[in-house]
């Protein structure tokens, strides 16, 4: 199989526009990915489904991470002359800058056609909190169905044109996402809302005012 | 976009089934919901099926997952790698020790560990063993599902029986053996172990014998699987099947012959491959692959090696593998068994993720029952082969 930057550069000539970023695995294994664009991500799918030299047609794992907001520790050094007359003194200057954390969609991609692979994809949202969508791989890999919505349902990535994007493990009226870094669990797990709960709300206006004292007829405060 | 609400039609083209009747008139009845399980015998565990039905026929099937949801992965992510291993046994409790050497390949690609030869065969041997186990109960729970009411299960839990008993004997665990370790295996087995072993699984053919005369050709089993659940080869590789269910679908694609991973391109075996992709094959693939299983452990006993069990360099106190990625994968008994690890250098995975087999291979479950009967859904579930445990991790 072709290495990774060889697909680079051929997507790079499909897709001019696209920004395809080569991301280095540092470890042992050295699984290198392509880091996609998430506007050109479903062409580029499509393409590596298709490509008669790929044919990358069965996409084997799919799952989220979450890189949360990093504070990093820039130190810098300079000399400073000493106004005394003394020894140059080096001073440290310690510049604190927040890097954006960010959710990450990976595709693990394999041919059974060819029997080649992996071709490793990430995908990248804008932020954790507002911008969370992410166009879906599920039309061009069905196999992405249950595990986006498992991203969708642990890390709260929205993926664009899934065909039922819903909950998969946790239940429906569940609001956070577990898997999450900054995920606090909560101190009942047992607890949710019951109807219970909209009935006491509904009935406190009738509550308050059998408590009040009756208005009083005809008379004006 | 609200997204919990079902949006737009499918893109793909699903199976074709029947369409849903756009009116009710006085011949027909109205559909019906039916709600099979969480507790429900033939879903092997707590899964649950909402089934919409037009007299008997299936028009609708949604799976529902999540009762036994406890976030596997969170727990892993906040534990050492070692401390995960036994925890790996319970994704899949009737093969732990193909889980758990599932865990340990992701774990090896990730620290550059290497594993010695004598581990390699005897982990080829706990896997192989464990296939056993899982396909002949597997095809007894296939019978259940079908009403021949325990028979034919109870013959394969005679045969798993003496199998786990192997496995306590060996590692003091009857299911949960937590055998491997990062760089080899725990315990070395002892003579008396692999000659028993070695006994066991000469008498095992005579077993799928027995097995097979009883079941293969039998009336009813024919009427009730031949034709009933056709998954063909495209939706299938599309929808990330793999296993036996694949293979009967007549996809050549067996991660023991294209990864190669462990020692297993020294073996001599053969893929079995349906042509049907119907339960019968699927139940076929089961079988077939058993007798294949006892040639690579007749292979393995003759030729298992001697020397340590454990690579020097491995370790167990202390383990913090260099920050990076690593996707290990194998051929578990029920398809393809991934585990995703990152690592930045701690002694906590900072991702942890388990690729179920038992998971994906339920996404086509909907296309291959619609069309049938209610009760034809039970038997094609039964063939897919799901552990619960593994599904809602």
């Amino acid at each position: 199989m072709e290495t990774l930057e060889q697909i680079r550069a051929r997507l790079l000539l499909a897709y001019p526009a696209a920004q395809i970023t080569f991301v280095t695995n540092p470890g042992p294994a050295a699984e290198h990915s392509l880091l996609i664009e998430a506007a050109h991500a479903v062409e580029i799918a499509r393409w590596l489904r298709d490509d008669p030299a790929l044919r990358l047609d069965y996409c084997s794992n799919a799952t989220g991470v979450d890189w949360p907001d990093k504070t990093i520790t820039d130190v810098t050094t300079t000399t400073e002359p000493d106004p005394a007359g003394g020894p140059a003194k080096t001073v440290e200057i310690k510049t604190t800058r927040l890097q954006p954390g960010y959710l990450e969609a990976i595709y693990h991609l394999y041919s059974i056609a060819l029997k080649q692979g992996p071709v490793v994809i990430r995908l990248r949202t804008a932020n954790r909190t507002d911008a969370v969508t992410l166009p879906s791989l599920t039309p061009t890999w069905r196999s992405c169905d249950f595990q986006e919505r498992e991203i969708f349902d642990l890390y709260g990535i929205i993926f664009t044109g899934h065909p039922d994007l819903r909950r998969l493990l946790m239940w429906d009226e569940f609001k956070d996402h577990p898997m999450r870094k900054d995920y606090v669990e909560p101190d009942d797990y047992e607890w949710e809302p019951t109807a219970h709960g909209a009935v006491l709300e509904r009935a406190k206006p009738h509550q308050s005012a059998a408590a009040a004292p009756a208005p009083k007829m005809g008379g004006t405060p | 976009m609200n997204p919990f609400t079902p949006s737009a039609p499918a893109p793909f083209a699903s199976a074709p089934g029947p369409t849903v009747r756009a009116v009710h008139d006085e011949f027909h009845g109205d559909l019906l919901e039916v709600s099979m399980g969480p507790q429900h015998p033939s879903t092997h565990g707590v899964f649950r099926m909402v089934a919409t039905l037009d007299g008997e026929q299936l028009v609708k099937l949604k799976p529902v997952f999540g009762y036994l949801h406890r976030n596997h992965e969170k727990i892993a992510e906040n534990t050492t790698y070692l401390g995960s291993m036994p925890y790996t046994d319970r994704l899949d409790y009737l093969c732990s020790m193909s889980t758990n050497w599932a865990y340990a390949l992701a774990v090896e690609k990730l620290a550059g560990q290497a594993v010695p030869e004598r581990a390699q065969y005897l982990r080829i041997i706990m896997a192989e063993l464990t296939r056993l186990v899982n396909h002949s109960c597997l095809v007894g729970f296939l019978f259940n599902d079908l009403g021949t009411s325990f028979t034919p299960l109870l013959y394969a839990f005679r045969e798993r029986e003496k199998i786990i008993d192997l496995f306590e004997a060996l590692s003091g665990s009857r299911m949960m053996c937590n055998y491997q370790r990062f760089g080899g295996c725990r315990v070395d087995p002892t003579p008396e172990w692999l000659a028993a072993a070695q006994q066991l699984v000469d008498n095992f053919p005579r077993f799928l014998d027995e097995y097979e005369r009883m079941l293969t050709g039998n009336e009813i089993m024919l009427a009730r699987t031949q034709g009933v659940g056709r998954l063909d080869a495209t939706h299938a590789i599309n929808a990330g099947i793999t296993g036996p269910v694949l293979r009967a679908s007549g996809v050549d694609y067996d991660l023991r012959k294209v990864d190669a991973y462990g020692f297993y391109a020294q073996f001599d075996f053969r893929v079995p491959l349906g042509a049907h992709g119907d339960t019968y094959d699927r139940y076929m693939m089961r079988i077939l692959e058993m007798r294949e299983s006892v040639k690579i452990l007749q292979q393995a006993f003759k030729r298992l090696p001697a020397g340590p069990i454990m690579d020097p360099k491995a370790k167990l106190r202390g383990f913090r593998p260099k920050a990076g990625e690593a996707y290990g994968r194998l051929e578990g008994p029920k398809g393809e068994l991934g585990f995703f690890l990152i690592s930045d250098g701690s002694p906590n995975p900072y991702r942890y993720r388990v690729r179920p087999p038992s998971l994906i291979n339920l996404t086509l479950l909907e296309e291959m029952c619609l069309g049938h009967t209610i009760a034809d859904a039970v038997v094609i579930l039964g063939s897919i082969d799901i552990v619960l445990g593994e599904v809602d991790r």
